[in-house]
Parts: C-alpha cells; sequence; structure tokens
C-alpha cells in the first residue's frame, strides 16, 4: 500500500494499520487483504463480484472494517456486499470508499449493501466517501443500501461523504420491524461542480417500530445536492425526517421531504431548512476569538460532524 | 481601564438620520461591576454591541488602558481579552456545550474542568457538557451556558447584554454571586434591582444619552422616578 492508499483509509476507516478483528480490504476491485475470527467470517461471492460478512448470533463488542480504496484511473467497480447479523448482537460495522483519479477517465465505484439484521440485535454502521485527486478529474460513487431489520433491534448508520466525489447517488431503503428502530445520520459536502443526489426510503412496517433520518448537507461553490426521503408507516410507529442545508456560492440544494401514514397510530413528522450560514452563529465565534474564516470552518465542520 | 469618548451612534431610516446613541463617554472601573441601566429602546444593547466590535460607531472613541480600539474587528477584541454574553444566545446545529467552551478558553479542557464552568452558572454539568447548544435547550439554560462559555473565556472586560432574561431565582442568586466573586471588569445592561445594587458604578441611558452615573444610592432617586423601564424585583419561575 502507497503513501495515498494509507491516507484514504485513514480518512474512510479512521485505519492506520490493519484493524483488529475482522477485516476486508478491497483496492481496485480485488481483495488486498482479509481477516476473519470465530465469530465474524468473511466469504467471497461465488456468483458475483463481493462478499458475504456473517456475524454470528451472541457477538457482541466486536468490530468488522470493509474499506474500498480505488486509485486505478478509468476503473469502475461495482460490488455486492451482504450483512447477516445474527440475534443477540451488538457489532460495529466500518465502511467507506476513498478514490483518488488525477487522470482524464472516470473512475467509479458502486457500492450495493444489503442488511439482513437479526432480532434483539444492535448494529452501528458508519460509511465515509471520499475523493481526491485533481480537480477537474471525475470521480463517482453510487452507493445502495438495503436493510430489513428483525425484531426489537436498532441499526444506526452515519453515511458520510466527505467530500471530493464529482457525482453521486445515493441510495438507501429499508424495512423496519416490530419495536426496531432505524437511526441514520447523513453529512454530505459538495464543492465546485459536484453533484449529490440521496434517497431515502424507509417502510415502518413493524408495530412500534422508530426511524429518524437526519440529513445535514453543506454545498458550497457551484454544486447542487438534492435530498429525498420517503418514510412510510404501516403499523404504530413514529418517523422523523429532518434535513438542513447550508449553501454558500452559487450552490443549490433541492429538499423533499415525504412522509406517508397508513395506519393511525402513525406518528410522522418532517423538517427542513435550508440557508447560509448563519451570521449570529458567526459573531458569536468570532467574540470566542476566531476569525470569519476560522468561525465559518468551525460551523461546518460542527454541522456535519 | 476602558474609556469610552464622545461616542455617537446613527442610523438612516427611511432617508432620514436617527441618532440611537449621542455623545456617551464614561470610564469603565476595573475588576468591578458597571450596570447600564434604562428604558427599552434608549440604546443600551447598541452601545454594548459598539464596544465590542459588532456595531461600529459613526463618531467617538474607545479607549482601552490608553489605545484607540475603535476601529479593531469583534476578533481582535476578544483576542484582546473581551467576552460578550448575548441577550439571546446563537443556537448551533453541531457543536456541544464543550465544543464552544473549548473555543473560548482556546485550549481542549478534560470534562472535569469544563464541567466545572457549568458548575459556576447552576448547571448540573454532566446532562449539559456533551449537548448540542440548538434550539431544544431552553431559553434559561441557553442564558446560563452563555455565561459559562463568558467565564471559560477569562477575559480582563465581560459584556453581558440582559444576562438576567429567562432565568430562575435560583440562577439569578448564583448570578449575583458569580459578578460578586469575579475579579473580573463586569459591564452589563440590566434593569435587575438586585445587580444595580451591588454594582460599583450605574450609568442610566435614556433616549441614546446619558442621564446620570454614580453609585447606587447617588442614582436611586434618578432611578426611582423613571416613569418608563422602571426597575424589575427578581421574579420566580
Amino acid at each position: 500500500m502507497d503513501k495515498i492508499d494509507k491516507m484514504l483509509l485513514e480518512k474512510i476507516a479512521d485505519l492506520h494499520g490493519v484493524p483488529q478483528g475482522a477485516y476486508n480490504i478491497r483496492k481496485n476491485g480485488k481483495l488486498e487483504a482479509r481477516a476473519v475470527t470465530d465469530e465474524i467470517n468473511i466469504v467471497s461471492k461465488k456468483d458475483k463480484d463481493g462478499i458475504d460478512i456473517i456475524i454470528k448470533e451472541g457477538t457482541r463488542n466486536k468490530s468488522v472494517h470493509i474499506p474500498v480504496i480505488l486509485n486505478a484511473v478509468g476503473m469502475q467497480d461495482k460490488v455486492y456486499n451482504d450483512f447477516y447479523v445474527g440475534d443477540d448482537c451488538d457489532v460495529l460495522i466500518v465502511a467507506g470508499c476513498g478514490v483518488h483519479n488525477s487522470g482524464d477517465k472516470m473512475s467509479s465505484h458502486n457500492g450495493i449493501h444489503t442488511f439482513h439484521v437479526g432480532n434483539n440485535s444492535h448494529v452501528r454502521y458508519v460509511e465515509k466517501h471520499l475523493g481526491v485527486g485533481k480537480k477537474n478529474s471525475e470521480r463517482n460513487l453510487d452507493p445502495v443500501t438495503v436493510a430489513y431489520i428483525g425484531k426489537n433491534s436498532k441499526l444506526e448508520m452515519e453515511m458520510i461523504q466527505l467530500g471530493g466525489v464529482t457525482n453521486s447517488t445515493r441510495t438507501t431503503t429499508a424495512v423496519v420491524g416490530d419495536k426496531s428502530s432505524l437511526i441514520i445520520k447523513e453529512s454530505l459536502l459538495t464543492q465546485n461542480n459536484e453533484k449529490v443526489k440521496t434517497q431515502f426510503d424507509v417502510e415502518l412496517k413493524g408495530k412500534d417500530s422508530k426511524t429518524d433520518v437526519v440529513s445535514r448537507a453543506v454545498a458550497q461553490g457551484k454544486s447542487v445536492q438534492e435530498f429525498v426521503s420517503n418514510v412510510v408507516g404501516e403499523n404504530a410507529c413514529f418517523g422523523h425526517v429532518e434535513c438542513d442545508g447550508i449553501l454558500s456560492d452559487r450552490a443549490q440544494i433541492t429538499s423533499t421531504p415525504k412522509i406517508v401514514a397508513k395506519h393511525k397510530d402513525a406518528l410522522l413528522t418532517h423538517e427542513a431548512s435550508i440557508g447560509k450560514i448563519s451570521e449570529q452563529q458567526q459573531i458569536k465565534l468570532m467574540t470566542l476569538g476566531l476569525n470569519k474564516e476560522e468561525a465559518e470552518e468551525r460551523i461546518i465542520q460542527g454541522f456535519l460532524q | 481601564m476602558l474609556e469610552v469618548k464622545n461616542l455617537v451612534y446613527e442610523v438612516v431610516q427611511d432617508g432620514q438620520t436617527k441618532r440611537i446613541l449621542d455623545d456617551i463617554s464614561f470610564v469603565v472601573p476595573e475588576k468591578q461591576l458597571l450596570v447600564i441601566t434604562g428604558p427599552n429602546g434608549s440604546g443600551k444593547s447598541t452601545l454594548a454591541k459598539i464596544l465590542m466590535g459588532i456595531l461600529s460607531p459613526t463618531y467617538g472613541q474607545i479607549l482601552w488602558d490608553g489605545k484607540d480600539i475603535t476601529k479593531l474587528s469583534i476578533s481582535e477584541r476578544a483576542r484582546m481579552s473581551f467576552g460578550f454574553a448575548f441577550q439571546q444566545p446563537a443556537t448551533f446545529k453541531g457543536l456541544t456545550v464543550k465544543d464552544l467552551i473549548d473555543i473560548a478558553s482556546g485550549t481542549k479542557n478534560s470534562i472535569p474542568s469544563a464541567c466545572e464552568y457549568l458548575s459556576r452558572v447552576g448547571l448540573c454539568a454532566r446532562e449539559y457538557i456533551s449537548r448540542e447548544v440548538d434550539n431544544k435547550l431552553s431559553g434559561g439554560e441557553l442564558k446560563r451556558i452563555e455565561l459559562a462559555i463568558l467565564l471559560a473565556k477569562n477575559s480582563e472586560i465581560n459584556i453581558c447584554d440582559e444576562p438576567e432574561a429567562g432565568i430562575d431565582l435560583w440562577s439569578f442568586d448564583a448570578l449575583v454571586r458569580l459578578f460578586e466573586s469575579e475579579q473580573k471588569t463586569f459591564l452589563v445592561i440590566s434593569h435587575q434591582k438586585r445587580l444595580i445594587e451591588i454594582a460599583k458604578k450605574v450609568i442610566l441611558l435614556k433616549r441614546g444619552r446619558i442621564e446620570g452615573e454614580g453609585s447606587f444610592s447617588e442614582m436611586r432617586p434618578l432611578l426611582e422616578n423613571q416613569t418608563c423601564g422602571k426597575l424589575s424585583e427578581v421574579q420566580n419561575g
């Protein structure tokens, strides 16, 4: 692994070396390194490119890292990763993709992740995307995330696009079972001419199921962001969708939060706000000693955290 | 020592020049409490903002230890040891109480040392330290957090715009103790009788002009004769 690979791994998966526990590192469409444990097995798919991550029931306080790095110019990588999380688990899954491209041809990575979460389990999933390289080189990422959550379980997803991704279509679909919850925190940063569309479709199928989808967007330069969500309450459930955007320069953000209640005990709410950085916030931080630019940076950093 | 000389602040409204502050001059006593009081619309908050550099005066001078700081920016004044607690504190999505305390003190505090500032304003520190400073906090909580941030900044000159507004009786006592115990200069905009009573100096502002200044006993007759913006007793709740 070269210096850029190591930098990408650090940014997308907080890795300073080989992670502890199970991991699968993919580079330029091929397996770079893998380790499995008694509790977490990783198996290559036979019918298509990708892996199955099988987490045994009762696995607690364990983690699995599956980062992807791409630095071959013009490479278009597509991978299917399926996660099978047994009952009574408490695990951390760290994914993410870093693309380095300074060439003339477009590089892309499409990760199709499907989660099958059992009963009484807690899963925290962290996914970071980053593009680096020359300003005009094209780096595209189109992640697809599908989640089936069993009973009395909780899936927490932190999905972060750190910047440098030219075009991205992000699709997340989930079906939430009885007494289960899906918590999504998405943070997106776009600059220059970058474009991102993010779509969430959440079906609150189970009795007393819950979701909280919070998307925070910062659009700078001439970048364009679009947020679409569709939360459907099919049972006694609670759903909340929030999309906040900060925009500057000539950027554009569109937010379309949709909620559909199909049950009398479904309680669904949504809120959305888009605007420039608040002057009041900036002045407050300046009274603490930061200059205007530092204040702006700190506000954005906190907002996307 | 902070000195204000012949300060004038004008705005243009509907083509007409309106004078908000008219020839304001005073000296702020060092390491003491100065309370500026007066009816609503008398220019108190404008004056406080000018002192912090948030607004620029039309004429006049602000001197700090003899140095003219009138043209210095907010950040420059903050770095020179000016602090400001807003009447309506800003809220932030994504920044926690600890983040703001760290920015204010210019260092990464340990949890116990960050909590110390919250305890001093009567907040149960553990409940608040990791919370986002957003609009889920009540007005009273935000005001106390604002003061904790001011304490963390450890400024020589502390400007507070109506710090008592929205806080309850218990925390008002804590606030009074705070102003009495801190060995710093506090310039406080307030209508509260108890704060005025403990102030070293009181300035009464009316229609943009200084109506009177002096100790509480000297100012008492003038303050009690006001027909509007009367001094408030602390209210519960």
